[in-house]
């Protein structure tokens, strides 16, 4: 005897065909986030560890992945100097669509502590960034909040890319 | 606040100088008689142009021109077998000089030795690759950081800086955050110059935080369209999950059985 409400339409009627689409869609995404195996500098330590037995990435759906071609979510992770930049923005572009990028540590952010000729004043220069995550290094529980506000983000999205807001910034 | 003064001559002549602190000097002792060190300057002979012992460190002037020759007779008479660090300092405002330094290691007499060697800019100095390898890398870094041109060196190129970088950053003259080329040299080298006024310059100071920034900024359950105007506030949109879209039992006309 099945358990769950078999006549849908007796509850508040069938969602509209796109929106349960998009939900599905949402949900698969938001709950299969692979970020690039990428470290920069000291915050990368932290994402190691958030990766780690202890915090536990996986039960989150959360793997690393060492190709960018397999990643949807780049975590950029410590300093980003002037020379590596052009590296950093290439992996980015090898990711495929749709992908989402979390600066980790006031370094990626704004460049941090680092107010020098030799490094990025803020990932946001060269790459479009969905969730800044302040600290100097942010401990794994807030990298994990990040993460969890990326699904939160992402579930609030359309599930095509397109019709997102966002994108416009993205072609920059 | 403390009176401006211009710091563009900040090595040569000082700008801020507080009356009651006095800079440390290191002592500069004389080198013993019967000493290690006696040996070694015995072995300089001539080559040594001046020396003294600076925290239990011998310490050689020498000229630029002799580099070279100073090295081979520490190296295969003095057991000097390490070359630790090689590199410049920039005295380029006070006397128009570069100060170069070898630090030396002697392993068996656990001893070390600094040798110190003056060279105008411009000028360029002899490699000492062929006699310690290690220094093969920090010549190329002298390179990189100063432009000092090494020769004879097997690969000289820059080895921190990228390769079409321009200027030499640990010149006192180059500016701590960097000139003109500098500052956008990510964007000119992704994007191309013509993208310079769609990013825009570096924001050096990193706790700015644009509050009504809708271009780069957005908050989850606070989402306005791109570019929109914030300035009065924007409206909360509830935040739903799917989890929330999922039927209500407790409403719904579908009245579960006992066993739930
Ligand atoms: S934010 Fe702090 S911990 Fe992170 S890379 Fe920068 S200096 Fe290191």
């Amino acid at each position: 005897m099945a358990q769950h409400q078999v006549n849908y339409a007796s509850a508040a009627g069938l969602p509209i065909a796109l929106t349960s689409v998009d939900k599905l869609v949402n949900w698969g995404r938001s709950n299969s986030l692979w970020p690039l195996t990428y470290g920069l500098a000291c915050c990368a330590i932290e994402m190691m560890a958030s990766g780690g037995a202890r915090y536990d990435f996986d039960r989150m759906g959360t793997i690393f992945r060492a190709s960018p071609r397999q990643a949807d979510v780049m975590i950029l992770a410590g300093t980003l100097s002037k020379k590596h930049a052009e590296f950093a923005r290439r992996l980015y572009d090898q990711m495929t669509e749709p992908k989402w990028v979390i600066s980790m540590g006031s370094c990626a952010n704004t460049g941090g502590m680092f107010n020098t000729y030799a490094t990025v004043q803020g990932v946001d220069r060269i790459i479009p960034v969905d969730i800044y995550l302040p600290g100097c290094a942010p401990r794994p529980e807030t990298l994990q909040y990040a993460l969890m506000m990326l699904q939160k983000k992402i579930r609030r999205e359309s599930a095509n890319m397109n019709n997102n807001t966002k994108q416009n910034l993205r072609l920059v | 606040m403390r009176k401006y003064v211009p710091k563009d001559n900040v090595q040569g002549k000082s700008y801020y100088t507080d009356r009651y602190w006095v800079a440390p000097r290191v002592p500069r002792m004389e080198v013993e008689a019967d000493s290690h060190f006696a040996d070694v300057l015995k072995a300089l002979g001539k080559l040594s142009k001046e020396s003294y012992v600076e925290i239990g460190q011998l310490v050689v002037h020498i000229d630029a021109t002799t580099n070279v020759e100073v090295m081979t007779v520490l190296k295969e008479t003095c057991g000097y077998t390490q070359c630790s660090e090689q590199s410049a300092v920039d005295y380029l405002a006070k006397d128009g000089e570069f100060e170069l330094f070898y630090q030396l290691l002697n392993i068996t007499e656990a001893k070390r030795v600094r040798v110190v060697c003056r060279i105008k800019k411009g000028e360029a100095i002899e490699s000492i690759t062929s006699l310690y390898h290690s220094a093969n890398f920090a010549e190329r870094e002298m390179f990189d950081m100063f432009g000092i041109k090494v020769n004879n060196h097997p690969f000289l190129k820059r080895i921190l800086m990228p390769d079409d970088w321009e200027g030499h950053p640990l010149l006192k003259t180059y500016p701590m955050i960097g000139d003109e080329f500098a500052s956008w040299y990510e964007v000119d080298k992704i994007f191309g110059k013509e993208y310079r006024d769609v990013i825009g310059p570096e924001n050096r100071d990193p706790a700015r935080i644009d509050r009504y920034d809708t271009k780069r900024f957005s908050r989850v359950g606070y989402e306005v369209p791109f570019d929109a105007d914030i300035s009065d506030g924007e409206k909360e949109q509830a935040i739903e999950y799917s989890e929330t879209l999922l039927v209500d039992y407790t409403t719904s006309s579908k009245t579960l059985d006992e066993r739930r």
